[in-house]
């Protein structure tokens, strides 16, 4: 900040009540999704064959969250109209008015450039081109093309959260393997049937914000349709993962347990109409969502199990 | 406008003054401890050229 700012007429005396603060810099990077992106890039790390020096894996999971963090603010600055009409969205920190969206460009694009640079130079340059392909895809493919024009957007865009296993893989190994690839397809797969539910239960959000979602542009019948055969998809890829080289017995337990809860739930959401949902404040749809996040958290966790045993020689099928 | 040493943007930038140094800090951390982990594991010694010997086995 110039010291213009520091001394200027709006310096005198004015409420500062609106000023950032650190956590406000914090809230660009969206945390709560970073989670996800921390937890699979390290399942995706740790699974592999590859021993990496614990600080160095520790590094590199640090720098692809700050990757992910980043192109969380590059599409709050894009977003920052629509995040402005959603109620889901309007407390974020450019709609509150704590942050510019210059701000945010600059944070988020400085961002972008040191943790491409730092996982290069931590671990290696396959990986880190891994990743600014996954905040390109994130910014410029899902926010800045796919997310106002189609309906798919989040199925095409689902690719950007389901590449951090593939970056931690190849932090390890220096590319991509099948059990990499699967990875990524369970989180690809995941992601239509969790937004879809979110969708539902936030129903006005998309419609307010002009965004193309299901829900808006082929209605909320046709959107519980997709969640039922999507999540049968995603449960048919999840039980045969338990068969492959990431898979095994803990893993098929987990699998099956989930994937039939998972079921339930969608076909729950299938066969119920407006009335109820209106009646009961989505109960079912927000069961459901809650349910895909444990979901996934709970198959990357078995998947790191397998990954674990396996170095005791108890992993897997053999 | 001079800043006087108990002027009040001490206060309200205190937070976030503190997180950043503190980010700045880690970082600091973690650029020291790359090197230290790197540098041990020989990652950065010079690729030499095989003697006529090793070249002969």
């Amino acid at each position: 900040m110039s010291d213009a700012s520091i001394t200027g007429p709006e310096f005198a005396g004015k409420g500062y009540e609106n000023e950032a603060q650190f956590g406000d810099y914090f809230a660009l990077l969206k945390p709560r999704v970073m989670t996800l992106v921390v937890f699979t890039a390290a399942v995706g790390l740790l699974a592999a064959p590859v021993a990496v020096h614990p600080f160095v894996a520790f590094c590199a999971i640090l720098f692809i969250a700050v990757g992910g963090g980043a192109s969380g603010a590059l599409n709050m600055w894009w977003d920052a109209d629509i995040d402005a009409v959603m109620t889901r969205t309007k407390r974020r920190p450019i709609p509150a008015g704590k942050v510019t969206r210059d701000e945010a460009l600059g944070f988020g694009l400085a961002l972008s450039g040191f943790s491409v640079v730092f996982l290069g130079l931590a671990s290696n340059w396959f990986a880190a081109g891994l990743l600014a392909f996954t905040i390109f895809f994130y910014v410029v493919i899902y926010t800045m093309w796919l997310k106002r024009w189609t309906p798919q957007n989040i199925v095409i865009g689902g690719a950007a959260g389901a590449f951090p296993p593939m970056i931690g893989w190849a932090v390890a190994t220096g590319g991509i393997s099948v059990d990499s690839v699967l990875m990524f397809c369970l989180t690809f797969m995941w992601t239509p049937p969790h937004f879809w539910a979110l969708a539902l239960f936030m129903r006005k959000d998309y419609d307010h914000a002009g965004v193309p979602m299901l829900t808006v542009t082929h209605g909320r019948r046709v959107t519980r349709n997709h969640i039922l055969v999507y999540t049968l998809l995603l449960a048919a890829l999840a039980i045969a993962m338990a068969f492959t080289s990431a898979g095994g017995p803990v893993y098929l337990s987990v699998a099956l347990v989930l994937n039939a809860l998972f079921v339930k739930g969608a076909y729950d959401i299938w066969r119920r109409d407006e009335e109820i949902c209106e009646v009961d404040n989505f109960r079912a749809e927000r069961k459901f969502f809650k349910l895909s996040l444990l979901y996934l958290f709970a198959h990357f966790g078995a998947i790191l199990i397998e990954a674990v045993l396996s170095g005791f020689g108890l992993g897997g099928w053999a | 406008m001079s800043l006087n040493r108990q002027h009040e943007i001490h206060n309200r930038r205190f937070g976030r003054n503190l997180g950043l140094g503190l980010t700045l800090g880690a970082f600091i951390a973690i650029i020291f401890g790359l090197t230290v982990v790197k540098v041990s594991r020989g990652d950065y010694e010079p690729t030499r050229a095989p003697t006529a010997t090793e070249a002969s086995q």
